[in-house]
């Protein structure tokens, strides 16, 4: 029998940087409120945006996720040649061919890395981190980007209230490298799975290619679901919900984040908690929201380095995923 | 088995955690909509509540029929 050598592994994963991009045209409730028919109180009570960042119609997904990738790998202190990985979170490329990740990482100058693109919808970024640590474990990557990025924008249809009001644009990224020692771990276990029976319930409609959800039946699913992921992700890393410092759950709906940080804290965890209220200022951007959150919260001193930080990601698939990272 | 003035008064609970409004607020003939303003998404709370707190399923559709507080407790009682 031959046998085959393998690849030196590490002794797990860590994040080494963090970055995100946004589109500069703000949209305000009261913006869209002169297109369709609701109001900002509407929308604050309802999902809690106050605004979002929709980009203009010549700006490109890739373009997003480009900006956001590049900061991630300086913000990491590495020149783009020592990223041999590349992979994109998204569901909203215009068409399935090519994939994002390729032509990302081209711009950004990272030569020839293996890239591909990922589907997991909102819970693509901590499905991609998943990955990415398991493939530095493994010894198959050095350091991956992974980056979260949606032009959702694309697939609205805008005179639909109930999904014009919610969705955005923007991206997200991190770079995963390999952790020196077993102390020094900053990416723990994935809690993953996914709900297929209820594939219909966020869907693209074949008719006008616009995105569209049943708000109620995910609102139960988030409120009552999620939670178990991430007490279960908590557990996977031999911690307890005491330990969480910072909470950074996909930013669907404010009501929805609430709701989970509610049965967090009846389990647990710290009432002093940081919670991410990202979706205020930038809607739902679906696989970006989670890096956005944590690029931003990191800035404004929220979330400091060496926080112990809780991400959940949960969406149309249905799928979801969840892990405890160490913040760069 | 609750009997419908113990399933009220455990229902107002539910009702004022969720929405903030008092208990005594919380009467047979009220409706969620017009008279507490209890939106949609405010009401899967209260049913994903109650279902745990009275043994029930409340599924999205059944929950669309339940305008008062009454056609809630009767829900309940038929159902436990």
């Amino acid at each position: 029998m031959t046998q085959l050598k393998l690849a030196p592994t590490a002794p797990g994963a860590r994040i080494l940087g963090l970055g995100s991009s946004q589109p500069d045209n703000v949209v305000t409730n009261d913006d869209l409120a002169q297109r369709i028919d609701t109001n900002d109180e509407w929308i604050r009570d309802r999902v809690g945006i106050e605004s979002r960042r929709i980009a203009e119609q010549g700006t490109l997904l890739v373009d997003m996720a480009t900006e956001a990738g590049a900061r991630a790998v300086k913000d990491a202190g590495l020149a783009p040649s020592e990223i041999d990985t590349v992979i994109v979170a998204t569901c909203t490329m215009p068409t399935p061919i090519p994939n994002a990740a390729a032509q990302t990482a081209d711009r950004i100058g990272i030569p020839a890395p293996g890239a591909f693109d990922l589907n997991a919808a909102c819970a693509g970024f901590c499905f991609g981190v998943g990955a990415a640590s398991d493939l530095v474990r493994g010894g198959s990557a050095k350091n991956v980007l992974v980056i979260g990025a949606e032009k959702l924008s694309d697939w609205l249809d805008w005179t639909d209230r109930s999904t014009a009001i919610i969705f955005a644009d923007g991206a997200g990224a991190a770079v995963i490298g390999p952790a020196p020692d077993e102390a020094s771990v900053g990416v723990g276990p994935l809690a993953w799975g996914s709900a297929g029976d209820m594939a219909q319930a966020i869907h693209i409609k074949p008719e006008n290619k616009a995105l569209f959800q049943e708000g109620q039946a995910v609102f139960r699913w988030a409120t009552t679901k999620i939670a178990p992921v991430a007490l279960r992700a908590i557990e996977l890393a031999g911690l307890t919900p005491a330990d969480i410092d910072v909470f950074v759950p996909h930013q669907a709906n404010l009501r929805i984040v609430d709701a989970v940080a509610k049965r967090l804290r009846a389990k647990g965890a710290r009432d002093d908690m940081v919670v991410a209220d990202d979706i205020r200022h930038s809607g739902n951007t679906s696989s970006a929201s989670i890096p956005l959150a944590l690029d931003h919260m990191r800035a404004d001193g929220r979330v400091r380095s060496g926080d112990t930080v809780l991400l959940v990601g949960f969406g149309a698939g249905l799928s979801y995923a969840g892990q405890v990272v160490v913040c760069p | 088995m609750a009997d419908n003035t113990e399933i009220l008064s455990g229902f107002a609970e539910i009702v004022e955690e969720v929405a903030g409004i008092d208990t005594a607020e919380v009467t047979t003939e009220k409706s969620f909509v017009d008279d507490l303003d209890i939106d949609s998404l405010s009401m899967v709370e209260i049913a994903v509540q109650a279902e745990d707190k009275f043994g029930v399923k409340i599924p999205d559709d059944q929950l669309a029929e339940l305008k008062t507080v009454g056609d809630a407790v009767d829900y309940i009682a038929k159902n436990q």
